[in-house]
């Protein structure tokens, strides 16, 4: 690991300035990926900036009767909040399909948005990887392709944002929000943070230099039967091949977005539209344009069928 | 030495020399301690109470809470296994919850309260858990059982918390079961496979403390 200083920030906005002021600088919440990351030297801050001492980690009902999750509140504590088991059921479920017992006690909200790929040519620093190193190409391409994305790749990148949390957060509508260097805040929506690899996947949200998430703020509860379906290849504690997180409203109306297969978690407003007509007609326009690889071309398959097995037992 | 000429020079004596010729000056010697200063370890000082005995350490800020353990505090019943989190042999409580002690940087538990499995029980008086492992035979090498049991101590606490998890059919009403417990156990590996009877030791204390 390449040495480091440490620092607690005081402030999310003077953390936010610290990290604005070097480049070299990351912040750190639970630790659980960046660790990992900077002990294979993928991740190599100069300078890290502790942000688990600035009051973020509180759960709070908003005036329109959604919930503010601060930024630092930890997976478990989430799953388990009282309300959050109870109106926003699909983000428990999520989360309890994510990780393992001692990675959720420790991983943040925030965290887990910001986590990174777990892509084998991303994680073999002898394998070329335009995340790790912009311009150098994508081993991951002609390679061995099980676990990648069919949905939104590009020629410089086919990896899987490996959140179960986000799929949930994006089907709920939730925003982020964040504090910039100058202290300015914006509140960014779930389905504009991840960003699709295009030409530069080393970018993977919305953040500004130095910007860091302070909370995530979920709308008024969206009624209906939430349910979190996650295909994988063992029963427990492994990345999602693909899932899909569902609020089923009675009228056969609702929403629906996928994990495993992009970039970003997977939802298209349009299909929804759909819904009522039947499960096919939905997954056919929620995976329209697919660019499978031979290797992950079942995804697709698996996807349709997912849905398919949500619906039904959220109609029944 | 018979036959072999006395120069007066130890082994230790020509290593402190070659080190000298290593950080001499010059223009290409400046260059490389530039390059040294950038990766030069960063120390500082954390105090934290482990298994209540308080402790304060001054540490390079890249030691983990595992090695902070092992190495620095001598508590060696934690073990290093994957270093990645990805087998929960480093398993520690944190605060009464259960964390991977190899993912989590010890200048980062200022104030904290960690105890290890050298302080669930001792040889004369062990934890009930360490007990049932004894009796239902849940280990066999031994090197996964320390976290095995750190893990299992915290997750029956969660469990009486009412925290969820992926197998829970009712997320508001959480009850022990066998598939609660090998869901919740999924982040400890045993690499033997004692699995079965981890599992039976766990059941009797629970069974135990309900």
């Amino acid at each position: 690991m390449r040495p480091f200083t440490y620092e607690r920030a005081a402030s999310p906005a003077e953390a936010a300035a610290a990290a604005a002021r070097n480049p070299e600088a990351r912040f750190i919440a639970g630790g659980t990926n960046l660790l990992d990351l900077m002990k294979l030297r993928i991740e190599a801050p100069a300078h890290l900036i502790d942000v688990n001492h600035l009051g973020l980690d509180r759960i709070e009902e908003t005036p329109e009767g959604g919930l503010r999750i601060g930024a630092m509140v930890r997976n478990t504590d989430l799953a388990a909040h009282a309300k959050v088991r109870r109106d926003y059921a699909v983000l428990t479920r999520a989360l309890v399909a994510g990780a393992s017992g001692q990675l959720r006690n420790k991983a943040t909200t925030a965290g887990n948005l910001l986590q990174r790929t777990r892509c084998p040519y991303f994680y073999d620093t002898d394998m070329a990887c335009n995340k790790r190193s912009p311009g150098a190409g994508c081993a991951a391409i002609g390679g061995f392709t099980r676990h990648h994305a069919v949905l939104g790749t590009s020629d410089a990148c086919i990896a899987t944002h490996p959140s179960d949390m986000a799929v949930a957060l994006r089907v709920l509508d939730a925003s982020v929000e964040t504090v910039k260097a100058d202290g300015t805040t914006r509140s960014i929506p779930m389905a504009d943070f991840h960003r699709l690899p295009g030409d530069t996947p080393h970018v993977e949200t919305a953040l500004e230099q130095g910007e860091l998430i302070t909370a995530v703020t979920l709308p008024p509860p969206a009624g209906g039967v939430q349910l979190y379906r996650k295909v994988r290849d063992r029963a427990s504690y492994a990345f999602a091949l693909v899932s899909v997180a569902a609020i089923v409203q009675r009228d056969g109306s609702g929403r629906v977005a996928l994990g495993g297969v992009a970039h970003k978690p997977w939802r298209l407003e349009a299909a929804e539209a759909e819904l009522k007509r039947g499960a096919k007609p939905a997954s056919d326009s929620l995976l329209a344009g697919a660019r499978p690889t031979p290797h992950n071309e079942f995804k697709l398959r698996l996807a349709e069928r997912a849905i398919a097995s949500v619906l039904a037992e959220g109609r029944n | 030495m018979p036959g072999s000429p006395d120069i007066g020079t130890s082994r230790r004596d020509v290593f402190l020399a070659g080190a000298a010729c290593a950080a001499a000056p010059g223009a290409a010697g400046a260059h490389a301690q530039n390059a040294a200063a950038a990766e030069a370890p960063s120390m500082t000082g954390v105090a934290f109470t482990v298994n209540g005995t308080p402790r304060n350490l001054v540490l390079d800020t890249r030691t983990t809470l595992l090695d902070a353990l092992r190495e620095h505090l001598h508590l060696t019943g934690s073990k290093k296994g994957c270093d990645h989190g990805q087998c929960g042999a480093c398993t520690v409580m944190v605060g009464g919850r259960r964390i991977n002690a190899c993912l989590s940087l010890a200048v980062m538990h200022e104030g904290d309260t960690i105890t290890t499995i050298e302080g669930l029980g001792t040889p004369g008086d062990l934890h009930p858990m360490q007990s049932a492992f004894i009796s239902h035979d849940g280990y066999q090498c031994g090197y996964c059982t320390p976290g095995q049991i750190c893990s299992s101590v915290a997750m029956l606490e969660e469990i009486k918390a009412g925290i969820p998890s992926h197998v829970s059919g009712d997320l508001n009403r959480v009850a022990l079961s066998e598939a609660e417990i090998r869901e919740r156990m999924s982040g400890n590996i045993c690499r033997c496979g004692a699995y079965s009877n981890i599992v039976e030791a766990i059941v009797e204390v629970a069974g135990r403390q309900a």
